[in-house]
């Protein structure tokens, strides 16, 4: 949008920002979120109100008049909860004094992240295709974002191979998304091995962003943090939005090592000061009573997940059935489209939403994210508008 | 895989087989199968709609009974329960602990009509010893459903 006061070409705003990569699919959302009557698959977040019981609590705090600031760190009390619940989920005990910090959602955590360890012109390497605010928000912080592609062969799992050839003597730190956000993938366990083995033998830092973790429907999820030697170079990004559907709270965590923690602390307490205090309460009644309704809401997903991904390869929209998060991703090159005509069409001519692969790197051309955090009904309404928008 | 069906079936019990079928990653025919095993075994007992009456024109009326009760020396309560079942008026019918003995949801088309059958069967019955009828006033929640429907709010359609 240009404001006609200001020629385009003004230098008003900084470099870097200027240079942010434009999200190519910022039309395409406007013009879905303009539309009425449109079937959804669209959104990366939960379809499912949060618990009520985690909505009474919070209102409760406000009846209480509990609405002032918190410690910069956030709650005592809900840091205590927190690394109670990552060392019985995660196998890895923290510090609630000093190894833990409340921010508002992952995407404060990671930001406070990149720029308390970025000296400018440090690389950060992550794997495409991924969750739209890591490049920018690498850049943001004057770091250079590498990417490492993953690829439908693996299920989109990394390929330790491929993040080796990757690292480079700036490389600082690598950026992990398992269960993924756009892909579903998730990593075996062997992979996670090396992938550690690479940042110990490098010296380098992991970030791993677990945002989808406790929606892992087969098997058990493993956190790079709590294998051996990672501790001391993991930072541990989680929250609230996804398995406690409670995005509009806007609360989450990051755990790791004192001196970085320290850190993202300093930031943290002058450009946040706290987290909103009404979303830490019900984030602690979530942490304290909210397993019965999360596994609700889990197993709907799963079962979601079980109807999406056969339909989708029953009308040849290949796509691997994935283990974690809410998002299948098939390949639509058998449509004869790209991703972009894809989804622009389909939403033409069915009213169903997806949104192009394009969106989360260019690897991910050729297919697009179909979440599956929607009703059953909607899905399987979506998936026979596919079918017809494939048949003509 | 049975405890799967029947959580779908419990939430919504008009899902097609083949809904089900693809919901559990299994085949039409092997649902089908279980499905007919707990209704042959009476693990499931029926299929109903909920309803929503106060959009109803046609009247109806709805208590909740507690009844105290004498039990016999042989059958114990279930005698007079099963004796009590059996009307057409009684909803549902439970044994449970607490003040009273059991519970009854009785439906009639008038007050006249649920107050006749408290004083003139109910009460009469041999063992019950005491009853207290609670009119139904409203219905805020049924078989998990909430009969108030929230506000739409504005919410994305997309993102990332
Ligand atoms: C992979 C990933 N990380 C982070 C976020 C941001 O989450 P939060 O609500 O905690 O800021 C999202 C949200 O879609 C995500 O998919």
């Amino acid at each position: 949008m240009n404001d006609s006061k200001f020629p385009p070409n003004t230098n008003r705003v900084a470099e870097h920002i200027v240079g942010l990569p434009k999200s190519g699919i910022r039309d395409f959302f406007e013009l879905v979120n303009a539309m009425d009557d449109v079937i959804s698959l669209g959104i990366g977040e939960p379809d499912f109100m949060t618990p009520w019981h985690i909505r009474e609590a919070s209102i409760y705090a406000l009846e209480n008049g509990h609405t002032s600031y918190t410690s910069n760190l956030g709650l005592l009390s809900l840091r205590k909860e927190i690394c109670r619940y990552v060392k019985s989920n995660y196998a890895v005990e923290y510090d609630p004094v000093s190894e833990c910090i409340v921010t508002v959602g992952v995407s404060e955590g990671l930001d406070l992240l990149l720029r308390a360890i970025i000296n400018p012109g440090d690389e950060i390497i992550y794997h495409e295709p991924c969750y739209v605010s890591y490049a920018p928000g690498i850049q943001m912080a004057h770091g250079i974002p590498v990417v490492v592609p993953t690829y439908e062969k693996n299920d989109f799992a990394l390929d330790p191979a491929d993040l080796k050839k990757a690292i480079t003597p700036k490389s600082k730190a690598i950026l992990l998304n398992f269960p993924c956000n756009p892909t579903g993938a998730t990593m075996p366990l062997d992979k996670l091995k090396e992938v550690a083995q690479i940042a110990i033998d490098n010296d380098i830092l992991v970030i791993a962003d677990e945002i989808y973790s406790e929606l892992t429907y087969e098997g058990e999820h493993i956190s790079i943090a709590s294998l051996p030697g990672m501790r001391e170079r993991t930072i541990f990004l989680h929250g609230f939005s996804k398995a406690y559907a409670m995005t509009g709270y806007r609360i989450a965590y990051a755990c790791g090592p004192v001196d970085i923690i320290d850190a993202m602390m300093n930031i943290h307490q002058y450009s946040m000061l706290c987290a909103p205090i009404n979303g830490q309460e019900a984030a602690l009644e979530a942490l304290r009573n909210g397993k019965t309704e999360m596994m609700r809401m889990k197993y709907e997903y799963r079962d979601r997940r079980n109807v999406i991904t056969k339909r989708l390869n029953e009308m040849g929209l290949k796509c691997f059935k994935p283990v974690g998060a809410f998002y299948v991703f098939p390949n639509i090159t058998s449509s004869g489209l790209s991703s972009n005509e894809f989804a622009t069409r389909l939403l033409n001519e069915q009213n169903v939403a997806v949104v192009p692969g394009g969106a989360f790197g260019k690897c991910g051309e050729g297919f697009v994210r179909c979440a599956y955090a929607a009703s059953i009904d909607n899905i399987v309404e979506a998936m026979d508008r596919i079918a017809l928008f494939l048949k003509r | 895989m049975k405890n799967n069906i029947l959580r779908l079936l419990r939430k919504n019990a008009r899902l097609s087989v083949e809904n089900i079928a693809e919901q559990v990653s299994s085949d039409v025919a092997t649902v089908q199968k279980i499905i007919s095993e707990l209704e042959d075994e009476n693990v499931i007992r029926g299929y109903q709609a909920v309803i929503d009456e106060s959009k109803l024109s046609e009247l109806q009326v709805k208590a909740i009974i507690e009844v105290h009760i004498q039990p016999q020396r042989d059958g114990g309560f279930d005698n007079i329960a099963r004796r009590l079942a059996n009307f057409a008026e009684v909803n549902s019918l439970y044994l449970v602990s607490g003040g009273y003995d059991l519970q009854l949801e009785v439906q009639g088309e008038s007050l006249q009509e649920v107050a006749g059958f408290v004083s003139s069967k109910l009460a009469t019955i041999e063992g019950v010893t005491a009853t207290a009828t609670h009119f139904i006033l409203k219905k805020y929640k049924e078989a998990g459903r909430l009969f108030e429907d929230g506000a739409e709010y504005e919410r994305l359609k997309v993102s990332p």
